[in-house]
């Protein structure tokens, strides 16, 4: 006869328990994940690039915190922040502020925060998305400075 | 130790139960005020859903793997606290090859994170999600070879950083 502690071995060696189980795990995250797919579609449908090249004034200081705010709050594949920051170069936003928007763009993330905050944890998601948010600023100094170094 | 892991669980669940009951109040509010708007929303969603779903598979695969291959112990030794550089750069280059949007990827850094992976390396993890391979060409199109090799050394460089501050703050 074999013990408890033997079956719960096997058990854990099968592979198809195990997918089973990260399929389980997996499912207790779903409800946040169809809440921020939700949130994107409202954004996509109601947040234009026109409206987002509407706010910026021509302040260097202030358009970098402006672009850097913006990137934050929008969300998306990278590339529509790419299209949309060509398109600030285009009406005249300095460089700066353009890399502050894609990079804050990418690595802070307000819509998804509920999501990060509910499986990450409330205080290690607000902790890292403001860390990101202060950073996206001395990387956009940093490229655009070194870029004007070496031209 | 597990009791709390298991109390967190159950908190993270029922936050998101009512985050996603408010935004499908928010939803039905939109429908009674703006039918067009809201159903375009909606059909957006869709689209985003239906782009997403062979990344998630794509992650409970990747989870199941995680749990057959590696044990706790070997992601403590990886990941973990004693990982030293290895555990940085093992986290510098995850982030870049990882696919897909941010948040599929959340569930399994939540079991990396129970098994023994530290704070600041999720973050550098996360950050440098930033540095997406296949959409470089793109960025080079746009902004010229030279912006996007800076951009992305700073990138790797600020996601350091922003582990490293983590950790600190860690409690």
């Amino acid at each position: 006869m074999k013990n408890i502690k033997q079956e719960d071995d096997e058990k854990q060696k099968n592979i198809g328990f195990i997918l089973y189980k990260s399929f389980k795990s997996f499912c207790a995250s779903l409800p946040v994940l169809i809440g921020v797919v939700l949130l994107l579609g409202l954004f996509r449908v109601n947040v234009s690039p026109q409206l987002i090249s509407s706010i910026f004034s021509g302040n260097f200081f202030r358009d970098i915190i402006i672009s850097s705010v913006i990137g934050s709050i929008s969300a998306g594949n990278p590339i529509t922040s790419y299209i949309i920051g060509a398109e600030l170069l285009k009406e005249g936003v300095s460089l700066f502020a353009v890399a502050a928007f894609i990079v804050a763009w990418v690595t802070v993330g307000v819509i998804q925060f509920p999501a990060e905050a509910a499986i990450l944890g409330k205080r290690f998601a607000l902790k890292r998305n403001l860390i990101s948010f202060v950073l996206a600023i001395p990387v956009s100094l940093a490229t655009v400075g070194v870029l004007m170094m070496i031209r | 130790m597990k009791n709390k892991i298991e109390k967190q669980n159950k908190k993270g669940r029922w936050s998101g139960l009512y985050f996603l009951g408010i935004v499908i109040i928010l939803y039905l509010f939109l429908f009674c005020l703006n039918f067009e708007n809201a159903y375009n929303s909606l059909k957006a969603s869709g689209d985003i859903l239906v782009k997403l779903i062979p990344v998630l598979f794509l992650v409970v695969f990747l989870m199941g793997l995680l749990n057959y291959f590696l044990k706790p112990k070997a992601i403590s030794k990886y990941l973990g606290k004693g990982s030293g550089a290895r555990g940085w750069i093992l986290s510098v280059l995850a982030g870049i090859i990882s696919h897909g949007p941010i948040y599929a990827w959340y569930p399994l850094l939540k079991e990396l994170r129970e098994q023994g992976m530290r704070q600041g390396l999720t973050a550098v993890f996360l950050y440098n999600r930033a540095i997406k391979i296949p959409l470089l060409p793109v960025m080079i199109f746009y902004f010229g070879i030279a912006f996007t090799v800076i951009l992305l050394f700073f990138t790797v460089i600020a996601s350091l950083i922003e582990g490293k501050v983590i950790e600190m703050f860690e409690c």
